[in-house]
């Protein structure tokens, strides 16, 4: 069954007529991307201008109308988050013989980036969920691909990423979750902290220990809601990213089938490594999705705000503040294009490269973000007004996926490293 | 009847862009600006797949007439789910004055061609609004026509067709092969999805010019300026009914 589009978006064909009437009130049709000079679409092929058009249109009609009402019920968006996977967005860059789009890194920034305009809290959900399904694609055997990465890419089922612990964020190596082996089950014993759709979620793929320290001991399991001795602590109250509930993993002597295990033992962190250089651009591209919403939301009430007898788009240091806001987006852009490129290609650059982006991107963009608020003035800080949703949901970024912090130790170590 | 559909696509400027007339009023700026399918063409692309997919039809054929870009218009339709793609080429002057006489005549040479049993198109183009392409390509095959579709069923080798009309809808059974047009609430255009979308890499685009159709594309008409709608002039505050009534008479509208 296809998916449809709401008869809203097209309510202004009424007639056919009275073509310069906006009969809609949500936000979108700006977001549609008319600014020239930081079209999102510039550089990129007529096939990506087409994914790039079904995730612009489907963030307008989909999500843009109820992002400001999943933010404030904190609602899990799970119909909609389907339609997205019908249309091939539940596993973008998963291999097609288990069910996924078989797309480039390229072609799923440019995907997220788009969708983000719509929400920013669902889209960084669909790729954290993408992440996960990619994990098992490219580092399960065919049992587990053929078991989970189906009905992962329609969404029949979604996924959580299970690395961070109470005791171990940047630190990720030292992580104690343990998982001691018995027979053909490892059992788990430990908690994961602030994991994204937790509890509403059905497949976990958690790092956890199962030899020695550091990281070399780290392995990597899939557990399956409703395993016994897996809880869930409360829903955590959180300033953005409220389309998905957060919330602690707690495994109390969970036994999880020894062929859950994704690749070998001790390979567990060089998976969860892996899945964060494209979950970092993945997330650098929900940023300039922002950025880009933010621009155009910044530039519209530019042209319709007047103080001392003129439009707010006549003050030149507001032009001027546009015009950097618009030089970094573009500049953003341009880098994580440029890393999902290097991932895609394996190039030895790819994972400094996709750190630079995250670090970059998710700085840049959470300040155009910002910026774009103080334009709006004092409406910028109203509910009413979708950019302040921009900017908190964004904020985030800056911290998970690997502290901007972890991302300069990640290059400075590539840079003062002997042998490179 | 199982036979091939003709669809016709246009491309537009997207309908979220604000319009701007060139300072010479000669005509709208287009360079730079968004374009995207006429969203009554997405409409008609969306009502020939479904009959496609419920095997009422054999092959859905998209066409469009227009320079270079308009093959990004067919691949939509492509992803959308039309078999293959027809171009029309048609650049620079002779572009700027098609209209629909000279699509009509397009549409009608290339039906006699793909032996087609239903042309299916937009009611009108969200630039020109003209709502005429149907009707004239209608006339010129001498087929009949199902205008304002908001419902379309095929019933053997006739067409039921449920038109929006002023006085409300009217129903017509029409023959085989017929023209129609789509209205808004004909269907909800799909998405394209990412496995159509690089499917439709694959399928076929033939590229043709409308001398190869025998068709004479010069304009009879000439356009002599566009402008845009006067802006809206303020209102004036009456105090009493009085007022409103000698108001109303000096502008002689009692």
């Amino acid at each position: 069954m296809a998916t449809v589009r709401p008869l809203g978006r097209i309510a202004r064909l009424g007639s056919g007529i009275c073509r310069n009437h906006r009969f809609f009130l949500n936000r979108s049709p700006q977001r549609r991307g008319i600014a020239s000079c930081v079209d999102p679409a510039h550089g990129l092929t007529d096939e990506q201008r087409e994914f790039q058009k079904v995730a612009f249109d489907f963030a307008a009609n989909e999500m843009a109308p109820h992002m400001a009402e999943w933010d404030q019920k904190e609602l899990f968006p799970v119909e909609t988050m389907r339609k997205a996977a019908q249309l091939g967005f539940g596993g973008i860059y998963v291999q097609p013989d288990v069910g996924g789009s078989g797309l480039s890194r390229l072609d799923t920034s440019v995907i997220f980036e788009a969708l983000s305009t719509g929400c920013v809290s669902t889209t960084a959900y669909i790729s954290i969920h993408n992440m996960c399904a990619w994990m098992i694609d490219t580092f399960g055997n065919t049992e587990q691909r053929e078991k989970f990465c189906p009905q992962l890419c329609s969404m029949e089922k979604f996924a959580s990423y299970c690395l961070t612990e109470p005791g171990s964020g940047s630190d990720a190596a030292s992580l104690l979750t343990t998982a001691q082996l018995k027979g053909d089950h490892y059992i788990l014993n430990g908690s994961k902290a602030f994991i994204s759709g937790g509890g509403d979620t059905d497949v976990y793929v958690v790092m956890c220990r199962t030899g020695g320290k550091g990281a070399k001991g780290i392995s990597c399991l899939v557990v399956e809601k409703g395993t016994p001795g897996l809880h869930f602590g409360k829903k955590e109250k959180k300033m953005g990213w409220n389309s998905q509930p957060t919330r602690a993993v707690i495994f109390e002597d969970c036994a999880v089938p020894v062929t859950n295990r994704l690749g070998e033992e001790g390979q567990g962190f060089n998976i969860a490594m892996k899945g964060l250089n494209g979950g970092r651009i993945n997330i650098a591209s929900c940023s300039l999705g922002a950025a880009h919403a933010s621009v155009q939301l910044a530039r519209d009430h530019l042209l319709v705000r007047k103080q001392f007898g003129e439009t707010l788009s006549n003050n030149q240091f507001l032009q001027f503040k546009l015009a950097e806001m618009a030089t970094k987006l573009v500049a953003s852009r341009l880098l994580v294009r440029e890393a999902a490129t290097a991932l895609q290609e394996n190039r030895p650059d790819a994972v400094s490269l996709c750190a630079m982006a995250k670090l970059f991107v998710t700085d840049e963009c959470f300040n155009i973000c910002n910026q774009a608020l103080q334009m709006h003035g004092g409406y910028g800080y109203l509910k009413d007004y979708a950019v302040q949703q921009f900017v908190r949901d964004i904020r985030v970024h800056q911290i998970l996926e690997g502290t901007n912090e972890v991302m300069r130790m990640i290059i400075s170590r590539n840079l003062l490293t002997e042998s490179s | 009847m199982s036979g091939r559909v003709l669809v016709g696509v246009k491309r537009v400027i997207d309908y979220a862009v604000k319009i701007r007339v060139k300072p010479d009023k000669s005509s709208v700026v287009t360079d730079g600006v968004k374009h995207s399918m006429n969203p009554f063409c997405e409409i008609a692309v969306e009502e020939a797949v479904k009959m496609k997919e419920k095997k009422l039809i054999k092959e859905v054929v998209a066409v469009s007439c227009g320079p270079q870009q308009a093959q990004e218009t067919i691949r939509t339709a492509l992803a959308m789910g039309a078999d293959r793609g027809i171009h029309v080429e048609v650049t620079g002057k002779d572009y700027e004055t098609l209209g629909p006489l000279q699509i009509s005549k397009i549409m009608a040479a290339l039906a006699k061609k793909e032996e087609a049993q239903l042309i299916i198109l937009g009611k009108q183009a969200i630039d020109d609004d003209c709502n005429q392409t149907g009707q004239m390509t209608a006339a010129l095959l001498d087929w009949p026509q199902g205008t304002f579709a908001s419902e379309v069923s095929l019933e053997g080798d006739k067409i039921k067709v449920v038109r929006e009309v002023d006085g409300g809808l009217e129903t017509i059974k029409i023959n085989i092969p017929a023209v129609i047009t789509a209205d808004l609430r004909l269907n909800t255009p799909r998405y394209a999805t990412l496995p159509n979308i690089m499917k439709a890499k694959k399928k076929k685009i033939a590229n043709m010019k409308p001398a190869d159709l025998g068709v004479d594309i010069t304009s009879r008409l000439e356009v002599l300026r566009v402008d845009e709608p006067p802006q809206r002039q303020a209102g004036v505050k009456v105090e009493t009914v009085e007022d409103l009534v000698s108001k109303l008479k000096e502008a002689g509208l009692v």
